[in-house]
């Protein structure tokens, strides 16, 4: 198992470098710096020395090559530099904020699979009964809502009419804040979940080897427990995976929402600052996290699936 | 035939979608943006105003008509973009192998690992908000999906008799990938490009109510959410109608390409299921 996992985390350099390097090259050819950003708030006149100054000591007049190679060295030894609103160490602000995120995407998945996988099984077992159909309109309901508007919904009924929750805030770790924003996050994943674990039910359902093990004589419980369970689970593990890095993406209209304090709005507040050190972070921790998951995935299919790491 | 429930529901709705924003100078009762008058603010729905007033006393049966134009200009367009690029890099990835190959599969791999929100929201805080700022940000980002299908249906399909005897008879290497593999792989390129204007639809509005994509005072179901939060306690049907219509639109799509999938592409999973 050791050598999959570590070849597993291999794979996930070369994709990171190119991550980096994307962003590098996105943010160095942006048009307005945030010199004259920060002080184009329509009271103060800009001023070209104050920007050249500004420019120059965060280091913006240096040849491309130049920041490049700094850039990736400084990403090496998670240097992500300074902040240019609060001047700060990026790695800090990140650090501040990666705990909510987590506590927000896991509390969504969670909600997500508790409900949408066994959706799923049920629907597949009676295919064509209303319990099917009714979990499959909810399924293709869940993934065409837009989660703020959802969010709002849930945060007029729950948080202003009935005050069950909270309607927005962090409030330190008191899990009824957590409520609102991990349904409307969890909502769509939910959905595609359900619909998932149904189709990966339904085809190992008609495998040869399911009939084979009823003809065996084994219990219909053995038959779904041993063969239909496991070999349906991969199929699930794996949209769990590609499911969470959608999570963390919408994570961040969520956030904003229910003013949560997670990695998803601060990236939308240095987006509409341009403070770029800190935007570059963001999407490097988000997509770091995204790669870990998948490779945790991979790792879960083949402890399930052991065909998988031989492959 | 069948009767396709999903097919005729899903057309249904994004048809209606449509009609509403094609038609939506003789349909909408006053001008979606200079029509404020604050004597109207946060007046309920009712027989004047059918889907109420906002806080600048806008009517919003008005506005959301006129920003179906905005989600089906963006949800079009930028899926256009998308599927144009996943297709040529998937095609020319699968057809000629090699290096190109390596290179369209390094590339598809690191856009898999950003997800597209997040990447558009990157490509958004370059450009200045706005429409051709948006089209341009999810275009970009969503091909990955289309380049693997065209590349995986390319392959198959290049091994065919018909692709082989094309080349015996002196095709050229674009006529063969445009006249004998692309109509041949056409059907899921098509299911996914529905679903994809679906994701699209969604991403403008999600986009719009960061106050990163369409700004106010244009009509966006995105920015009409944004400015609606703020009224949630006191008008909550500012909220409703501009969430409800951006549902509908994307659950039309995604029924569509659902049923779509049933009949282009059927030896998909989902038909089994």
């Amino acid at each position: 198992m050791l050598p999959y996992v570590f070849r597993r985390l291999l794979q996930a350099i070369p994709i990171l470098l190119a991550v980096a390097a994307l962003i590098f090259v996105l943010f160095s050819v942006i048009p307005g710096n945030f010199a004259s950003t920060q002080m184009a708030d329509g009271r103060s006149v800009v001023d070209a020395a104050t920007i050249a100054r500004m420019n120059e000591q965060f280091g913006l007049n240096d040849p491309l090559h130049l920041r490049f190679a700094k850039y990736i060295g400084d990403l090496v030894t998670f240097d992500l530099g300074n902040s240019f609103r609060t001047r700060q160490p990026v790695v800090w602000a990140l650090a501040e904020r990666l705990w909510p995120s987590l506590q927000l995407a896991f509390a969504a998945m969670f909600f997500a699979i508790v409900i949408g996988v066994p959706l799923g099984f049920l629907a597949a077992l009676k295919p064509g009964s209303w319990i099917d159909m009714l979990s499959m309109i909810f399924a293709v309901s869940g993934l065409s809502l837009p989660m703020f508007w959802l969010g709002l919904l849930l945060m007029y009924a729950f948080a202003l009419t009935l005050g069950w929750f909270p309607s927005f805030g962090y409030g330190d770790g008191d899990l009824r804040y957590i409520v609102l924003p991990a349904i409307a996050l969890g909502v769509s994943p939910l959905a595609l979940l359900a619909r998932t674990s149904r189709a990966a039910v339904l085809e190992v359902m008609n495998a040869d080897f399911i009939r084979t093990a009823r003809a065996k004589g084994a219990s219909e419980i053995r038959v779904m427990r041993w063969h239909v369970l496991r070999n349906a689970l991969v199929i699930v593990l794996t949209t769990l995976g590609l499911q969470f890095g959608s999570v963390i993406g919408q994570a961040v209209v969520v956030e904003k929402l229910f003013a949560w304090p997670g990695l998803g709005s601060l990236l939308v507040d240095s987006v509409t600052l341009r403070d770029i050190p800190v935007v570059q972070g963001c999407i490097l921790t988000i997509v770091l996290f995204f790669l870990v998951v998948n490779i945790a995935v991979d790792v879960l299919c083949a402890v399930v699936d052991p065909r998988i790491k031989y492959s | 035939m069948k009767f396709r429930a999903n097919l005729w529901i899903g057309g249904a709705c994004f048809a209606l979608v449509v009609a509403g924003g094609v038609f939506a100078p003789w349909f909408a009762h006053t001008d979606p943006v200079m029509d404020a008058n604050l004597m109207n603010a946060e007046v309920p729905p009712g027989s004047e105003f059918w889907f109420g007033t906002d806080a600048q006393g806008r009517d919003i049966y008005s506005r959301v008509l006129y920003g179906a134009r905005i989600s089906l200009t963006v949800g079009i367009v930028s899926q256009l973009i998308n599927t144009i690029i996943g297709v040529s890099l998937g095609l020319s990835a699968g057809y000629f192998g090699g290096w190109w190959d390596d290179f369209v599969n390094g590339l598809t791999n690191m856009m898999l690992a950003i997800p597209s929100l997040i990447f558009a929201l990157a490509i958004m805080a370059i450009l200045s908000p706005g429409l051709t700022s948006l089209l341009i940000a999810l275009g970009l980002t969503n091909w990955s999906f289309t380049c693997r299908l065209t590349r995986a249906a390319t392959l198959s399909v290049k091994a065919m008799g018909y692709v082989e005897a094309a080349r015996s008879l002196g095709y050229g290497t674009f006529r063969i990938m445009a006249t004998q593999i692309l109509p041949n792989i056409a059907g899921p390129i098509i299911v996914i490009g529905t679903l994809g204007m679906g994701g699209a639809v969604l991403a403008e509005a999600s986009l719009s109510f960061l106050g990163l994509g369409i700004r106010p005072p244009f009509p966006s179901w995105g920015s009409m959410l944004s400015d609606a939060r703020d009224q949630i306690s006191t008008a909550p049907w500012i909220s409703i109608f501009p969430g409800l219509a951006i549902f509908l639109t994307v659950l039309g799509l995604n029924l569509l390409g659902d049923g779509l999938r049933d009949i282009l592409d059927p030896h998909s999973r989902t038909r089994q299921a």
